[in-house]
């Protein structure tokens, strides 16, 4: 993987994931690896995201790299009207990797296709945020023993959620049985389906979140946004339906894990996160490690 | 009822050099004609439509004098005219004729239809995969988004 940028999730193949998924496994033993000593890490946060960036600088120092950028562009030559091109070819001269995060669309992979050195999307408006996609799959694999053969759920809006097509297209190379639940009006893309259509694998629709808590082994939950909704009265008619209690999971299997992308509102209760099925905080610790495993493979070191 | 290739073209006057765009679906001769943008060429522009044709039932057909298209507008003919042939005329005689092809991908000549794409904010060349030839479906290469048939606009 050295020198290839990780703009969506496709762009590496099956066995680079898995590639990544070990060397992560390999940092969460040993964390602290002065590897990356005398490198730089450009983290261009063009819109804020705290939870992301500092996932990735906490990396970066744990590998002994310095970290430049900023945090959002009300900070950077952005504000003053520079083009994205411009920014890119000017923090290729100062860095040898990029980590980006942009509200535009597509905004990564013509960044990658600028820059002089290697980008990794930390999130393009709604399209893709790769990094998210393998700290998914790590906590998975970590929790079940496995990726293969397993049924797993997600729950709120999966029309928008970019980490759940991006999971979903993910997961669709490894037998998984998708149960999808959603409101009517927050299905799966028929451009999502159609992936797992092409593998010939299962998947159930759902409106509601009880049904599906016996028969999986992942249950991942998202946000849903009211903003979402044409009319609100939609919005409030739905929101009460998929929210998980702890007294909803006595019926669940014992492997049973909740993930969340982060952050939560009110999807998840409090009184879930004291059930050892929880798992959304280690879970967004798995992310150091990933991102570990990515700066280390694609800057060569390992 | 008989009618050979002539015959027809009888039905809009011969042109001497320039291109004929023939077998046009009717109700996309003036897309064609907008984004070729012939409603301010300088030559002569000839245009039926509802005419009769032996393979479409009702066709269109454009005559255009003293033009011969680059791979770009015949690209853009094909995707909102797939059906439509192309004759080159040289001295009154068919020196060419081709039907047009929708190509695998399409740069630069489509916008994509969504707003917060990179390429509708920035100076960035539009790409597309064409995902589906038949229903057309093309894929942004930046934002990954699909535009349809009925949302294409051209630069
Ligand atoms: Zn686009």
């Amino acid at each position: 993987m050295k020198n290839k940028s990780l703009v969506s999730i496709t762009d590496y193949t099956r066995e680079e994931h898995i590639q990544i998924l070990n060397l992560a496994a390999e940092f969460e033993k040993h964390p602290i690896q002065k590897i990356l000593e005398g490198t730089v890490v450009a983290t261009l946060f063009f819109e804020p995201s705290t939870r992301t960036r500092l996932s990735f600088e906490s990396a970066a120092s744990r590998l002994g790299a310095k970290v430049i950028g900023f945090s959002d562009s009300a900070s950077s030559s952005v504000q003053k009207g520079e083009s994205l091109r411009d920014t890119i070819m000017t923090v290729s001269n100062y860095a040898d990797i990029i980590v980006m995060r942009h509200p535009k669309e597509g905004s990564a992979r013509f960044a990658s296709e600028v820059a002089a050195v290697p980008v990794i999307n930390a999130g393009d408006g709604s399209n893709q945020h790769p990094t998210q996609t393998l700290l998914d799959m790590y906590s998975i694999r970590k929790t079940q023993g496995k990726l293969d053969d397993l049924n797993i759920a997600f729950v709120g809006d999966l029309k928008y959620g970019r980490t759940v097509h991006s999971l979903v297209m993910a997961l669709c190379n490894y037998n998984t049985t998708f149960h999808l639940v959603s409101p009517n009006d927050l299905k799966l893309p028929s451009s999502v389906k159609i992936h797992i259509k092409d593998k010939n694998l299962h998947y159930y629709q759902y409106t509601e979140l009880v049904d599906v808590i016996p028969k999986v082994d992942v249950l991942y939950m998202t946000r849903i946004q009211k903003e979402r909704f044409s009319d609100p009265i939609d919005y409030e008619r739905v929101k009460n339906s998929y929210i998980l209690k702890n007294h909803m999971l006595d019926t669940s299997k014992p492997n049973l894990k909740i993930m969340h992308p982060l952050p939560r509102v009110n999807e998840i209760t409090i009184d879930v996160d004291k059930n050892p099925k929880a798992y959304y905080f280690e879970q967004a610790l798995n992310g150091v490690f990933v991102r570990q495993a990515l700066l280390a493979s694609i800057l060569g070191v390992k | 009822m008989k009618k050979d290739e002539t015959g027809k073209e009888l039905q809009v006057s011969a042109i001497e050099n320039g291109t004929v765009i023939d077998h046009i679906p009717c109700e996309s001769v003036f897309q064609v004609i907008k984004i070729l943008g012939l409603n301010e060429v300088e030559d002569q522009v000839l245009f039926g439509t509802n005419l009769e044709s032996q393979k479409m039932g009702k066709k269109g057909i454009i005559k255009v004098s003293n033009k011969f298209f680059e791979p770009d507008e015949i690209n853009k003919i094909a995707l909102v005219a797939p059906t439509a042939t192309l004759i080159v005329i040289r001295n009154f005689r068919v020196a060419d004729k081709k039907k047009v092809e929708i190509p695998d991908s399409i740069e630069k000549i489509v916008k994509c239809f969504n707003p917060n794409c990179i390429t509708n904010n920035e100076n960035v060349t539009t790409r597309f995969f064409v995902i589906d030839k038949q229903d057309l479906r093309l894929k942004c290469h930046y934002c990954e988004k699909i535009t349809a048939k009925d949302n294409i606009w051209f630069y």
